[in-house]
């Protein structure tokens, strides 16, 4: 299993349903990223961007629909076929959801501990390069306590690159974040799409970072997508909750 | 509208329901331990871990605690004894009943406060913090992580620590007996060892691993299942060590009661 060739799909959400105690969360969702490419799933608070997230790494169940990874399909999938999966998926947690028991390098290193042949040495001089690839080299020895969010949003990025994924789900990656640590993170997104040419999902409301780094724009409201295209096709859209969206963004 | 009686046996419906739930899950929860805790891959750092937190950090207090019940039973056993004339029985009386019940039991409520209220905290924040989701999303199995080497810990560590207990309760009782009236360390232990056998100490110990079991399972139970932020956490914690004793209160009785069937003289 590897990142398909260019072009080719990497994730395919095909009429994808969820629903919490009779309240429907997602409703026959189809989306497709292609590799390499970059996807912004916008959304109001509460319209299932975080649930869609979860259910590509299979944190949670469907209802129904399929969910096609890098070729396989992971609905129904044993657990032992579904950490294969997950092995080449990064995910950045909302609030970065770092160990708080070890120490930024030591949340860098926990992937590589279980899935790599690396010494405890090795294993610490990998976490800080990772570290050092986010801006962050200087913080490997400090609890995730003692950091700030932008920084703890960076350790978490780092801790979904330590397994070099084909595939990076990003979870409000600026969220409470001041204007200027956001734009650094949307920077370093960008820098990371162009140094690995990782196929993307970015689930925010901010329409500034889906003008910064998205390729295509999917816009999701009540449980469906009701947009999905450029940001420049989005911007000149004239349904009304979509343009309505955009300029209160 | 409804009447009183009509709530109330609605509320008692809706609470039967809830603890049959309870009871459904936590099977299930064990069932699945059985399954993780056989099957590879182990984790035998974080078991060496967690033996750690559990055994070596616990010892302070059970020493202490264990200490204690032994000057108390002294005191207290010996006044009895010497009104009905048996003041020489002093050292077989504490000696059994450290061995037989105090040490396991005081051990087991220990460690229930101290690593039950522990894990439920640690994982039950763990949850609410989204760490938990961050293991299994680094393809790691946090069930195997997190809760079989928790209560494979409570297992291994219980017997160790109730013979610390044993060890530590006997000598102190013996101190605070020669203090009142001085007979020397070997001839108390002498005497008090002399019709203790196999059968009393090594069922007795080896039943503290059912307790381990007990606070392990309900400690990572309740914590695995926390919901609702810090004041869940708090529910979680709190409801692992009220369950942990109380399960281990109740097993004990059973327990007592199998080994006298069982290793009957």
């Amino acid at each position: 299993m590897s990142q398909p060739p260019t072009g080719s799909p990497a994730i395919q959400i095909t009429d994808l349903c969820k629903a919490f105690g009779g309240q429907t969360v997602l409703a026959r969702v189809n989306l497709q990223v292609k590799a390499g490419e970059t996807l912004v799933v916008l959304g109001r608070s509460g319209t299932g961007k975080s649930v869609l997230l979860r259910l590509l790494i299979g944190l949670q169940q469907p209802d129904s629909g399929s969910i096609h990874m890098l070729g396989r399909e992971i609905t129904g999938l044993a657990e032992k076929d579904l950490y294969e999966v997950r092995k080449k998926v990064g995910f950045v947690f909302q609030n970065s959801a770092l160990y708080d028991s070890l120490t930024v390098a030591e949340n860098v290193a926990f992937p590589l501990k279980f899935h790599t042949r690396l010494t405890g040495s090795q294993r610490q001089d990998r976490a800080l390069e990772i570290l050092a690839r986010v801006g962050m080299e200087e913080a490997g020895a400090k609890m995730p306590t003692d950091i700030s969010g932008g920084m703890k949003k960076r350790v978490g990025l780092a801790r979904a690159l330590a397994l070099e994924p084909d595939i990076m789900l990003y979870d409000e990656p600026t969220a409470g974040l001041d204007p200027i640590t956001s734009s650094e993170i949307n920077d370093l997104i960008l820098m990371l799409q162009k140094d690995r040419a990782m196929s993307s999902i970015v689930v925010t409301h901010e329409i500034h970072s889906a003008a910064t780094i998205a390729d295509r724009v999917a816009l999701l409201d009540q449980g469906s997508i009701v947009f999905d295209g450029t940001f420049a096709a989005l911007k000149q859209s004239e349904d009304p909750f979509v343009s309505r969206f955009v300029q209160t963004g | 509208m409804p009447k009183q009686t009509e709530l109330a046996g609605s509320s008692m419906g809706s609470r039967g329901q809830s603890f049959l739930e309870w009871i459904g899950e936590l099977g299930l929860f064990t069932a699945k331990l059985a399954r993780s805790t056989f099957s590879a891959p182990f984790h035998f750092h974080e078991l060496l871990q967690q033996m750690h937190e559990v055994g070596t950090r616990s010892l302070p207090l059970v020493v202490l605690a264990s200490a204690a019940t032994g000057v108390v039973l002294s005191l207290q056993t010996r006044e009895s004894l010497v009104r009905f004339g048996a003041k020489s029985l002093l050292p077989v009386v504490i000696v059994l009943t450290i061995i037989k019940e105090s040490g396991p039991i005081i051990t087991a409520l220990v460690v229930c406060g101290r690593v039950g209220a522990g894990i439920g905290a640690q994982l039950g924040s763990m949850k609410v913090t989204e760490q938990i989701d961050a293991i299994e999303a680094s393809a790691v199995d946090s069930f195997k992580l997190l809760v079989v080497t928790r209560v494979v810990a409570c297992i291994l560590m219980l017997p160790l620590l109730t013979i610390v207990a044993d060890c530590s309760g006997i000598l102190v009782g013996w101190l605070a007996n020669t203090l009142i009236e001085h007979v020397s360390l070997l001839p108390f232990l002498a005497d008090g060892f002399r019709q203790v056998t196999f059968h009393d100490l090594l069922p007795s110990t080896a039943r503290t691993a059912i307790f381990g079991f007990i606070i392990g399972l309900l400690g990572c139970f309740q914590g695995m299942r926390t919901t609702g932020g810090t004041e869940g956490v708090a529910r979680s914690a709190t409801s692992a060590v009220v369950l942990a004793s109380l399960f281990v209160i109740l097993a004990d009785v059973g327990l007592v009661r199998l080994i006298q069937v069982l290793f009957a003289p």
